[in-house]
């Protein structure tokens, strides 16, 4: 279809936040954009109209902020390509990829480099996070400004912390400059050491040596004090520690412009799945114990975490079938948030749907500076199309990653995704979902 | 009853491998002998009935380390792999024993004179020595979890001879069999474990075993070397030595492990030797009849003084000559017992 089509999704169920929306409505799109939301809109002649399957919800395009597209240097674990693809599976119609490349994101070319990948690949939007620092050294600032210019929407030196506090006060400073977060992985190394998994009860048992949830604490409060220092925006990446969130909310108590998210498997698994010694377990921030995913369920009920964000990490499957202290931290998260979401958030009565949008499309959208998270007339018409009662069976080898290493395989949810719009255009159609296929334009 | 080499039967009441069972056997042993789990990792694999299972048959494996012809057919016909990622001297040479003592055909692999120097992964070397076909690979690793990752990869069971600081299930059997030799039983003795508790593999299993029989477990170690919360593992945990020693059945040290110090735990071996150093003067506020176990190697002048070493209270060596039984115990209740 040309972006100048009008294309209408007729009675579905639409929960747009950022409007107050949550109820019957058509959507109209044009050009790529949305023009009107609304019930029982009037359809013209030549608009295409799209029957949104009974029960399917129709929100503002997911954007997962935190992910690892590996490309360059890490093709054998996940692609540009392979990435977006397994993002519009997700229900995902944007993602941020972390610089943790080879060569690092660090220079216009990588940023280039990324930009075109995505764009060859036209499945869901793609915005670079730069690194903090040269080659995520840690020892001098990388071209921010360069790296803005380029297409960057952040910087991030993720998979390590900015351990310096006075190169972390001066990358807060310099970032805002350009209106871009500082996205800090908040990890003292000198506490963390080599630990390889949460310190505490099951790791002492199984000899796993130990990363103290102090570590997480103790970054997190130094950027929240940093931020207050510089003024600057500071956001927190994968939470996972209930004392880094009552940092957060001490933090957001006292004006500081902090924000945070946390991943699906930081709210559902504990350090309990270590036994056995299964390194899709294996992930930095560690799984920590069941108080600190009541903490993380807590503060996705009451606002004070911001995101819902995957730390997407494909490795191949030689890289984890390892010893425990000898594998790779990361699971892949892009095929199963949703469902997850659905699932453990909304269905177990946590949170609504409205709340999950905003933890899924508004939060993310605001804390990147990147259009969508809204329905808005003008707006980017990234949609995602949720079926919640949709029974769902994870099946890694079904993945269109390129990697398999999530320890979600096999299990059962109630809920997932039926269809992503990228800009008007379907970019995924979910064929277990009866209907879905009138989202098919290709008709 | 165990054959002997040349065919005459002896009344230790084992049951064959092969063949009858003597009527007079101990009723552990009338139960259908073997373990429930295909290998064993952890002393956490055993319930205290297996436990039990693996001490009587050892009690009767002693007796082939007696003979003037220290061997039987039990395992004839059977591969042993004894795949060694980690130096050991004890540990090896002791299975070695066994197995040969049991008449497996035993093959030895060091990682300095094998692939693994070519890089080769645990996953690989574990398929590839799959393919040929052993009954049995005893594995002895420097990471924790190792020997899980290769009972997911193949057939063959795996013992698990020590996994980073994970543990040394058959080190915990041979100090419960060298305690119930000294002391008739486990349950309700007041054991005290002293040293590097927090990378001690030794540790972890005889909290486990030491439990599941009963036995009262104090541990003791500078503040820095402990696990978190002790209590959990049902252990009471002291940082006086004193305490530790008060009344003490069994007083068992753990080597002060050099190597696997990254850390900052204590500033000195002297300051340590002064403050949790075994010595005869400490040695007083134990029971009359209190025993000295060190797994070894030890660190004569760290964890444990010479005289308390080599004094009238130590069983350190029959310790040793326990890791035999216990072992041909172990490689015949996984291997032997259970397939027929």
């Amino acid at each position: 279809m040309s972006n100048s089509d009008r294309t209408m999704l007729k009675g579905g169920r639409v929960v747009d936040p950022v409007n107050g929306v949550d109820g019957s409505a058509d959507v109209l799109i044009d050009g790529g954009r949305v023009t009107r939301v609304g019930p029982n809109l009037g359809i013209e002649p030549g608009t295409i109209v799209i029957e949104v399957p009974r029960g399917c919800v129709v929100c503002p395009g997911f954007i997962d902020m935190h992910v690892h597209l590996r490309e360059p240097g890490h093709e054998h674990k996940e692609t540009v390509a392979t990435g977006v693809a397994a993002a519009v599976a997700g229900g995902f119609t944007a993602v941020a990829c972390m610089p943790n490349t080879d060569p690092v994101n660090d220079t216009a070319g990588v940023t280039k480099l990324i930009l075109a990948r995505a764009a060859q690949a036209g499945l869901a939007r793609v915005y670079p996070i730069g690194a903090v620092t040269k080659g995520q050294a840690g020892e001098q600032l990388a071209q921010i400004g360069e790296l803005r210019a380029a297409g960057c929407v952040a910087v991030s030196d993720d998979g390590r912390p900015v351990a310096n506090a006075s190169l972390m006060r001066r990358a807060l400073e310099y970032a805002a400059m350009f209106d871009m977060p500082v996205i800090d992985h908040c990890e003292d190394v000198s506490l963390a050491g080599d630990g390889v998994a949460h310190e505490g009860h099951h790791a002492a048992v199984l000899g796993l040596r130990g990363l103290p949830a102090a570590a997480e604490e103790i970054i997190v409060e130094r950027d929240i004090t940093l931020s207050g220092l510089t003024g600057s925006p500071v956001h927190i990446a994968h939470m996972s520690a209930r004392g880094a969130l009552a940092a957060v909310r001490s933090g957001k108590d006292r004006g500081i412009r902090v924000s945070c998210e946390v991943t699906p498997h930081h709210f559902t698994l504990t350090d309990e799945r270590l036994v056995g010694y299964d390194t899709n377990y294996k992930m930095n921030p560690p799984l920590r114990e069941a108080v600190d995913v009541e903490a993380m369920l807590d503060g996705l009920r009451d606002g004070s975490i911001d995101c819902i964000a995957t730390d997407h990490a494909p490795h191949h499957y030689d890289e984890k079938l390892v010893e425990f202290d000898r594998a790779p931290f990361g699971i892949v998260g892009l095929e199963t948030a949703v469902s997850i979401c659905l699932d453990r958030l909304v269905h177990a009565g946590h949170v609504p749907l409205s709340r999950l949008v905003e933890l899924l499309a508004v939060n993310p959208a605001r804390v990147l500076g990147v259009p969508g998270g809204d329905l808005s007339a003008g707006a980017p018409a990234d949609i995602t199309v949720l079926a919640p009662e949709l029974a769902v069976r994870v099946e890694a080898a079904a993945f269109r990653s390129l990697a398999r290493n999530t320890p979600f395989d096999g299990w059962s949810l109630r809920g997932g995704v039926a269809a992503t719009m990228v800009g008007g255009r379907t970019v995924y159609v979910n064929t277990a979902v009866p209907g879905a296929t009138s989202f098919d334009q290709r008709a | 009853m165990l054959p002997t080499a040349d065919g005459t039967r002896h009344a230790a009441g084992m049951p064959l491998a092969e063949g009858g069972r003597s009527s007079g056997a101990p009723p552990v042993l009338e139960t259908p002998a073997g373990l429930r789990a295909k290998d064993l990792l952890s002393i956490g694999d055993l319930s205290a009935n297996e436990i039990l299972l693996i001490l009587e048959t050892a009690e009767a494996m002693k007796e082939v380390g007696t003979r003037t012809i220290k061997k039987v057919p039990t395992l004839r016909g059977k591969t042993v792999v004894n795949l060694f990622y980690e130096p050991s001297t004890r540990t090896r040479a002791s299975f070695e024993i066994a197995e040969k003592r049991l008449s497996a055909d035993t093959l030895n692999l060091a990682a300095t004179d094998s692939s693994v120097v070519k890089g080769e992964t645990l996953a690989d070397t574990v398929r590839n020595l799959e393919a040929m076909a052993p009954d049995i690979i005893v594995l002895r690793h420097g990471s924790a979890g190792a020997g899980h990752l290769a009972a997911r990869l193949c057939r063959a069971r795996i013992i698990n001879a020590g996994d980073g600081m994970h543990e040394h299930p058959t080190q915990a059997l041979l100090d419960a069999l060298t305690i119930r030799q000294r002391k008739g039983r486990v349950e309700g003795l007041k054991v005290s474990i002293i040293g590097d508790l927090l990378h001690s593999r030794v540790l972890r299993s005889n909290v486990l075993l030491l439990r599941a029989l009963g036995a009262e477990v104090c541990a003791c170690g500078p503040a820095t070397l402990m696990l978190p919360d002790m209590p959990r593992l049902g252990v009471r945990a002291t940082t006086s030595i004193d305490e530790a020693v008060e009344d003490a059945d069994v007083i068992m040290l753990l080597r002060i492990q050099l190597e696997r110090m990254r850390g900052y735990f204590f500033p000195s071996l002297r300051e340590y030797f002064q403050l949790f150093g075994m010595t005869v003067a400490r040695l007083r506020r134990a029971k009359p009849d209190v025993i000295i176990m060190h797994p070894g190697p030890m660190n004569r002048g760290v964890e444990i003084a010479s005289e308390v070493a080599d004094g009238p209270y130590s069983v350190i060596l029959e310790q040793v000559a326990n890791g035999v039984a216990v072992r041909m115990a172990v490689l015949y209740l996984l291997a032997g017992a259970r397939q027929e």
